[in-house]
């Protein structure tokens, strides 16, 4: 992942600056990520069919892919692919959002106000640090092992990187700009709206691709203990039967949408801030 | 009738024991453009955020048509150094941003906007994104954004320092047509003295340690570029090299005189 990962923040970062070079090399270097991958799946596909590994520790990239259908189709622990991963997506999509709702309004009161930030800070550093899996029993001593636990632990984790990225951002706001807005008349409701939010969106967005990823793994990792549907569940009843493909199956699935998230969360930050990184 | 008032203005930091601005009064007219000029540490800024509201006085009064100032307001426009746009609206949305504020429907903004960007000679430029002017253009464009909100008084804190010195002088001009056409008090800050010298109609000269003026002269080099003689024939005239090299020997006497001690 981290080798696709290059090619594609280097065109980001320079959009227009030495076209024609910046093109050449960013074709270059994705023909070597795309090498690399094709290897791989070469090497795996070759040490399983020269059957040096058993397929019960690495099933062939053929026997993956045949799972994956029988998955999409017939499902795996009572449920499809789809349903899992519908069941993993509809989690973090529900914890995303009920932590932007609330994160970006808190980021907001702790960048502007004293006493607000005097409150948040702490508690928020307090718990931030802890990796959630170490509060996760506590959450399911109070909550139970029902949705509510899962959404809350994947909630948690996110709040912080959104808070404390929107707070940043809030805090350096430009302070010209917020003069100018004043001198044009603005109101603090609208010096927020107007001024403070949007020179803060950049942090915010990169709040989110933080809290995304952190999200994520805490799904998976949740799923893994307490679970009856998801991508982690599946995984983890399948690694009890030593079903190795639906195994490889699913991590490779969990790994494509960390992927697809953080390109799509990158496509967005492009297009909502297309000002940030540019010399004004 | 004057519309700008200071009453013996002074200003300090919170903890300093220096003021930044001992005893300062001013006031701005209609067809007046009062620049002050000063050395950095003279308290130029600090006039100007007086005036802006952006900080209080610790003693004296600021009125505006005799109402007291409190703070920033939409009367007092200020145009600042670095342009203070929003890259995140285009350019005749920075423009209407003030009428925006105020709520004014959209058409109505957008017409009034339109015409602050044909004053400023940007016709055309309002969909233009912030990042894809030159620095001249963008303070053209906080010239109009501060226009268009329609103060009583317009404010510049070193609008044109930033700027290469073929740029500014286009600017100084156009700042004269604006002031010209649009007939608003401009109170200017500046450590450009030939600029000074050029736009004034009373140049106030501030020496340091702490703030205080020193000098009021009356000129009129900028009405007569605006009632249409050239700028190199104003700037080559005696008078004006004359005008410009009395300023100068004040600032550096000022200077010498610091250094050794407070006489002015």
């Amino acid at each position: 992942m981290s080798s696709l990962d290059v090619p594609l923040a280097e065109k980001a970062a320079n959009p227009s600056a030495h076209r024609p070079t910046a093109a050449r090399r960013s074709l270059s270097t994705r023909w070597i990520s795309g090498l690399t991958l094709v290897s791989l799946l070469a090497v795996w596909w070759a040490v399983t069919a020269a059957e040096w590994i058993e397929p019960l520790f690495l099933p062939s990239p053929a026997a993956v892919l045949s799972k994956a259908w029988l998955l999409l189709t017939q499902g795996y622990m009572e449920s499809t692919l789809w349903q899992h991963l519908g069941a993993s997506l509809g989690r973090i999509g529900l914890a995303l959002g009920a932590a932007i709702v609330s994160a970006i309004p808190i980021g907001i009161a702790i960048g502007n106000n004293r006493i607000a930030r005097g409150i948040l800070d702490p508690l928020i550093e307090f718990y931030r640090p802890i990796p959630p899996l170490a509060y996760l029993p506590l959450i399911v001593i109070w909550c139970g092992i029902g949705e509510l636990s899962k959404v809350l632990l994947i909630y948690l984790a996110i709040f912080a990187p959104i808070a404390i990225a929107t707070a940043t951002g809030v805090r350096t706001v430009d302070p010209t700009k917020l003069r100018a807005a004043q001198s044009l008349g603005a109101t603090r409701a609208q010096l927020i709206r107007h001024v403070i939010l949007p020179s803060a969106l950049p942090d915010i967005l990169t709040g989110v691709r933080i809290g995304l990823g952190v999200g994520w793994s805490t799904l998976v990792a949740a799923e893994l203990i307490a679970a009856t549907s998801g991508l982690g569940f599946m995984v983890q009843s399948a690694a009890q039967f030593l079903v190795t493909d639906v195994v490889v199956l699913g991590i490779l699935v969990i790994a494509l949408i960390a992927f697809a998230l953080e390109m799509s969360l990158r496509a967005l930050q492009r297009k909502l801030v297309p000002w940030h990184g540019q010399s004004h | 009738m004057a519309l700008l008032e200071l009453e013996r203005i002074s200003a300090q930091y919170p903890g300093a024991a220096e003021p930044v601005l001992a005893d300062i009064s001013l006031s701005l007219g209609p067809q007046q453009l009062l620049v002050a000029l000063g050395p950095s540490g003279s308290g130029k800024t600090s006039l100007l955020n007086l005036i802006a509201g952006f900080v209080a006085p610790s003693a004296g009064r600021i009125t505006l048509d005799g109402k007291p100032v409190q703070g920033p307001g939409a009367e007092r426009g200020v145009v600042f150094q670095d342009d203070a746009l929003l890259p995140w609206q285009d350019v005749l949305s920075n423009v209407a941003f003030g009428l925006e504020l105020a709520g004014v429907p959209r058409a109505q903004r957008e017409q009034k906007a339109r015409e602050m960007l044909a004053l400023v000679d940007l016709a055309g430029f309002g969909s233009r994104r912030i990042w894809q002017l030159s620095g001249g253009q963008k303070q053209r464009v906080g010239l109009a954004r501060a226009l268009a909100a329609d103060p009583r008084v317009l404010l510049m804190d070193e609008p044109f320092g930033a700027l290469d010195a073929f740029t500014r002088e286009q600017m100084q001009e156009l700042l004269l047509q604006v002031w010209q056409r649009t007939a608003k008090p401009v109170f200017l800050i500046t450590h450009d003295i030939e600029e000074a010298v050029f736009l004034a109609t009373e140049l106030v000269l501030l020496a340091p340690n702490p703030g205080q003026i020193v000098e009021r002269l009356p000129l009129d080099f900028g009405q007569r570029y605006a009632a249409g003689e050239s700028a190199r024939a104003i700037k080559s005239d005696p008078r004006f090299i004359e005008t410009r090299e009395h300023v100068l020997a004040r600032v550096f006497s000022q200077r010498s005189a610091a250094t050794r001690q407070e006489s002015a």
